[in-house]
C-alpha cells in the first residue's frame, strides 16, 4: 500500500493555519497600500525633485530593483541591529515589503506619468495650479488608470514574495505549514492546501483591484482607444 | 484702457529666433485676431502670455503686472489670464462639472457651491448645462472646446488667450465654438485669437495682426487689412487661405 492523502490529518492545526493566513493577508493589504503610497511619492520625486533627491532615490530604486528580496529582508532584520537599531520580525517584514513594492511600483508609474500629455500639464499650470497640484488632481489618476495592470501584477507578486518572511520566523502562511508538517510530516497535504490558498488569494486580489479599478476609471468607459 | 501691453518682446528657441521684437497693445474689451502662416510665432507670442514660455527679453505688462521670468506664480497669473487650447486638454478622469470647477476650488479656494454655480452658469453660457455629469470622452470635440472655454472663463480671467481653438475640431464643428467666442467678445471679454479662420477674424474681430518671421509684419482693422493688404508677404498670405 502506497501513501494515501489524509488531509484531516491537519484538521487539529487549523488554528495555525488560520493564524498564518491572517498574517499573510494583513501584511499584504497593509504593504500594498503603504507602498503604492510611498511608490507615488518616489515617483513624482524622481521626476520633480531635487537633483541630490532624484539621485538618492534612484539609487534606492536600483539596490532594490538589483538585488534579491530575502536579502533585503534578512538586511533589515539581521543587519541593521548591527547599527544599534533593532526591529521586531513583523515590522522588518512591513518594511521590506513595503520598500520593495514601492520601488517597482515607483519605476512603474513613472512611466505612467511620463506618458501624461504635455497639454494636460500645461491647461492645469494655466488653470493657475502649482506643479504639485496639477499631479495631485490632474496627473496622478489618469497615469494610475495607464499602468493599473502592471501595478496589480507586482503587487501580487510582493504577496507571493511574503512567503520569504516565514524565514526571519514571522507566522505567516508558510511559516504555519513548516510548523505543521514538521509536526505531522504530512508536508504533501500541507504544501498543497496552502499553494492553493496562495493561488486563491492572488486570484482574489486581482479580482479586488479589478472591482477597484472598475469603480476609480469608470471616466474610462465609453472612451475610444 | 490698456490690458496687455508687450513691448520689443524676443524669444529664441535655441538658435532659432521665434520672436524678434514684438509691439503689441490690446486696449480692456478688444478683440485681436493673430494670423499668419504656421512658424511665424503666433503661438508662441500667445504661450508668452501666460509664461508657458519664457520671454527672453522685452516687457510684458497684463492689467499692470509686469510678467518677468518666473516673477509670478501660475496662481497669481491666472487672476489675469485664462487659455484655451488647441487640444481641448479636458482632464479626462473629471466631469464636465469637475473641470470647471476644479480650479477655482484648488487654486482660489473657493466653497464647492459656490463654485458649483458659477460652473452652471458657463456651462449655460456655453450651451451645455445638461451635459454637467457627462465625462470629455462622451463629448464631441466641439462640446469639449466649449467645456474648455467654460472652464476658463469660471477664472473669470481679464483676458482669453485662444491658441487655434478650432483647428483639431471636424468643420461642422467649428461654427458652434466661434459662436461662443463671438458671445463672448459681444460681451466685452478681451480676447486675444491666434487663428486660421479668416471668415471669423474678419467679422468678429476689432484688430487683426499678421505675424510673419517672428515679427507683426503688418496690423489693422480687418476689413481694411483683408480688402486692402499692403504687404507683398500678407496679400501672398491671404491669397493662400482664402
Amino acid at each position: 500500500m502506497g501513501p494515501t492523502l489524509d488531509f484531516l490529518t491537519l484538521l487539529p492545526y487549523v488554528s495555525e493555519l488560520v493564524k498564518g493566513l491572517t498574517t499573510t493577508v494583513v501584511l499584504t493589504v497593509v504593504t500594498t497600500l503603504t507602498g503604492l503610497g510611498l511608490a507615488v511619492a518616489v515617483a513624482y520625486l524622481r521626476v520633480n525633485g531635487q537633483p541630490w533627491m532624484r539621485w538618492g532615490l534612484g539609487g534606492y530604486v536600483e539596490v532594490t530593483r538589483n538585488t534579491p528580496f530575502i536579502v533585503q529582508l534578512f538586511f533589515i532584520f539581521f543587519g541593521l541591529p548591527g547599527l544599534g537599531i533593532k526591529i521586531d520580525a513583523i515590522t522588518a517584514a512591513f518594511i521590506a515589503m513595503t520598500l520593495n513594492l514601492a520601488a517597482y511600483s515607483a519605476e512603474i508609474l513613472r512611466a505612467g506619468i511620463s506618458a501624461t500629455a504635455k497639454g494636460q500639464l500645461e491647461a492645469a499650470r494655466a488653470l493657475g495650479m502649482s506643479t504639485l497640484q496639477s499631479y495631485r488632481h490632474v496627473v496622478l489618476v489618469p497615469a494610475f488608470a495607464r499602468v493599473y495592470p502592471s501595478l496589480i501584477s507586482q503587487a501580487i507578486i510582493v504577496m507571493l514574495g511574503s512567503a520569504v518572511v516565514s524565514q526571519i520566523s514571522v507566522f505567516d502562511l508558510t511559516y504555519a505549514a513548516n510548523f505543521i508538517q514538521s509536526r505531522n510530516f504530512r508536508s504533501f497535504e500541507v504544501y498543497l492546501l496552502i499553494t492553493l490558498v496562495y493561488l486563491l488569494l492572488a486570484f482574489g486580489m486581482r479580482r479586488a483591484f479589478m472591482l477597484v479599478g472598475k469603480r476609480v476609471f469608470a471616466y474610462q468607459q465609453g472612451e475610444q482607444r | 484702457m490698456t490690458l496687455v501691453c508687450v513691448n520689443n518682446v524676443h524669444k529664441a528657441f535655441g538658435d532659432l529666433q521665434v520672436l524678434k521684437g514684438i509691439d503689441l497693445n490690446v486696449a480692456q474689451g478688444e478683440v485681436v485676431a493673430i494670423i499668419g502662416r504656421s512658424g511665424s510665432g503666433k503661438s508662441t507670442l500667445l504661450r508668452c502670455l501666460n509664461q508657458l514660455e519664457q520671454h527672453d527679453s522685452g516687457e510684458i505688462t497684463i492689467a499692470e503686472q509686469q510678467l518677468d521670468a518666473g516673477s509670478m506664480s501660475p496662481k497669481e497669473l491666472s487672476e489675469n489670464v485664462g487659455m484655451v487650447f488647441q487640444s481641448f486638454n479636458l482632464f479626462p478622469h473629471k466631469t464636465v462639472g469637475d473641470n470647471v470647477c476644479l480650479a477655482p476650488v484648488v487654486v482660489r479656494g473657493e466653497a464647492r457651491a459656490d463654485v458649483e454655480k458659477v460652473a452652471r452658469e458657463v456651462l449655460d453660457k456655453v450651451g451645455l448645462a445638461d451635459k454637467y455629469d457627462a465625462y470629455p470622452a462622451q463629448l464631441s470635440g466641439g462640446q469639449q472646446q466649449r467645456v474648455a472655454i467654460a472652464r476658463a472663463l469660471a477664472m473669470r480671467p481679464k483676458v482669453l488667450l485662444c491658441d487655434e481653438v478650432t483647428s483639431a475640431l471636424d468643420p461642422e464643428l467649428v461654427g458652434e465654438v466661434l459662436r461662443v467666442l463671438e458671445a463672448l467678445a459681444a460681451e466685452g471679454m478681451t480676447l486675444i485669437l491666434v487663428t486660421h479662420e479668416m471668415g471669423f477674424a474678419r467679422d468678429v474681430a476689432d484688430r487683426v495682426v499678421f505675424m510673419h518671421q517672428g515679427r507683426i509684419h503688418e496690423e489693422g482693422e480687418p476689413a481694411e487689412l483683408f480688402s486692402n493688404p499692403k504687404t507683398p508677404e500678407l496679400k501672398q498670405f491671404i491669397s493662400a487661405v482664402l
